[in-house]
């Protein structure tokens, strides 16, 4: 056994590793109605004042946070449901800016589908019956690249708009804290 | 048998209504026929040198060589040349670029001619690709003449108009094959076509450049009118919907103005005003849905209201959640919007 043959079976082992990790996220269709996937009424504030422990991740999550069909459909409708009228594309205006690490309703995926369906005081409409559950949801997800959120590979390296903004691949990542701790 | 025989007999005389529904080679358009002309003409003109070129070829392999010829290569004598094999290879290039020439000159003119279309244009609209259907939009000095309006194409016989294309995503393609050549959509930039159709008729036109899943179910359909007629099309297309009257229609319309139809849509004389889908004001007056997913039909509406991503997946219509009631309410409503 020479070490140019255990090189070279490192080298297969390293390559059958490396094909593992090519295996992509899958494009849900969204054929089925999505219902009750955003509890009505709620929202993490109201439920864990104090030291109570946030809620568990909505299990449905998984189908839209790091789904790169799901970001790319949320960036979409970003766009053409006008969110970009508030938010910009993530800095803020007439809105709270979604690109620093600053939220005042949660930044987990739930929290701000559940945001984006409630509405919130000061402005932000509530979506709930304006738009379906899963486009909800899709924004929720990609709200969260605005801020750098989502693992790189999931993101889209150029954006849908024809100017030369950052791409998100590039966006840094803001580790989110609440608004109110976000002055310390 | 018999039932074979009658389907073959419905095939055919299918083929025989649609003839020019969708065909390159159709000369329902100006530029159409003027590619036609210059089609014909390299055709023969390529025909006449590829013929040429054979006989030449089969004669080359059936001479002999002569007693002597044998060595010409190796000793050098190859400056002896034939005087007939020698006036024969000037006529020969002669011929060649004549040739060319005359293409280049027929090609020329043939643009000329077409560009000469573009500037008489007398009517102009505006499509607008976006992953997967058209939208158009008729323009006019007068903004109360502007229309806007989805997947299917009025034009009057015999108008230049030239058709100017923008994409909102991905790069499209304008291919109205029985009528002109394809032309790019681009985004962020601007690029025009001009038709002058020449038949009344129903044309079909295709996305001509893959844009996505859906790119095939990308197609629009193209009505030929009159002059008198397409100008009663625009009257009639220029009105608000007709408002609903029967208890259904009344029922849909409160679902549509109320719900997520109306995010997206727009029905002019209505709250819906959305601009993200294409425009229902005379929504039943088409022929398709879902650009050209579909015939028009109150079957194939309700199927596509019942789950749009089943008939077209990817589509951008996302499948809401509404009971059979509601759908059938909202199914017609639709129907009425003529």
């Amino acid at each position: 056994m020479s070490s140019r043959c255990l090189a070279d079976c490192l080298l297969v082992a390293a390559a059958a590793l490396a094909l593992g990790g090519c295996q992509r996220e899958a494009r849900h269709d969204s054929s089925k109605p999505i219902g009750g996937t955003i509890p009505a009424g709620e929202s993490p504030d109201t439920i864990y004042p104090g030291n109570g422990a946030p809620p568990a991740l909505d299990p449905r999550a998984a189908r839209y946070d790091n789904n790169s069909p799901a970001l790319a459909e949320g960036q979409f409708l970003y766009t053409r449901m006008n969110c970009v009228g508030c938010h910009a594309h993530g800095g803020g205006g007439m809105g709270p800016a979604l690109m620093d690490d600053k939220w005042r309703y949660g930044g987990r995926i739930d929290q701000i589908a559940a945001t984006i369906a409630e509405g919130r005081p000061n402005g932000m409409p509530a979506w709930r019956g304006r738009l379906t559950d899963d486009q909800i949801w899709k924004l929720a997800a990609y709200v969260r690249t605005l801020s750098g959120q989502p693992s790189k590979d999931a993101v889209s390296s150029r954006g849908d708009e024809m100017s030369g903004t950052t791409p998100a691949t590039l966006t840094p990542r803001e580790k989110p804290r609440s608004a109110d701790t976000a002055g310390r | 048998m018999r039932r074979a025989g009658t389907a073959i007999v419905a095939v055919l005389s299918g083929a025989c209504t649609y003839q020019h529904y969708q065909s390159a080679l159709g000369d329902a358009g100006s530029d159409d026929r003027l590619f036609l002309i210059l089609f014909a003409i390299f055709l023969a003109v390529c025909a006449i040198m590829y013929v040429a070129v054979l006989v030449f070829l089969i004669g080359g392999i059936l001479r002999r060589r002569r007693a002597g010829d044998a060595n010409v290569v190796e000793s050098g004598r190859h400056h002896r040349s034939d005087p007939m094999m020698r006036t024969g290879l000037i006529v020969w290039g002669a011929v060649v670029s004549v040739g060319l020439f005359a293409l280049a000159i027929a090609s020329f003119f043939t643009d000329r001619s077409m560009a000469s279309a573009a500037a008489h244009e007398k009517l102009s609209v505006t499509v607008t690709g976006n992953q997967w259907w058209w939208d158009i939009q008729y323009n006019s000095a007068d903004p109360s003449k502007t229309l806007r309006t989805a997947n299917e194409l009025h034009v009057p016989v015999g108008v230049p108009t030239r058709i100017i294309l923008r994409s909102n995503d991905v790069i499209h393609s304008f291919w109205l094959p029985s009528l002109a050549g394809k032309e790019d959509l681009i985004p962020g930039r601007e690029t025009d076509i001009t038709i002058v159709p020449k038949k009344v008729g129903i044309y079909r036109g295709q996305c001509a450049e893959f844009c996505g899943v859906q790119h095939a179910h990308m197609a629009f359909v193209v009505n030929v009118d009159s002059y008198a007629d397409f100008i009663i099309w625009w009257n009639r297309q220029l009105q608000p919907a007709a408002p609903p009257h029967t208890p259904l229609a009344q029922a849909g319309y409160d679902y549509v103005a109320q719900h997520q139809c109306s995010m997206c849509h727009n029905i002019s004389g209505t709250p819906a005003g959305g601009t993200v889908g294409p425009d229902l004001s005379h929504f039943a007056s088409r022929r398709t849905i879902g650009a050209g997913t579909l015939p028009m039909s109150e079957d194939n509406l309700d199927a596509w209201m019942a789950n749009p991503q089943a008939v077209k997946p990817g589509t951008k219509m996302p499948t809401i959640a509404m009971s059979a009631d509601q759908r059938r309410a909202v199914v017609g409503y639709l129907e009425t919007l003529k």
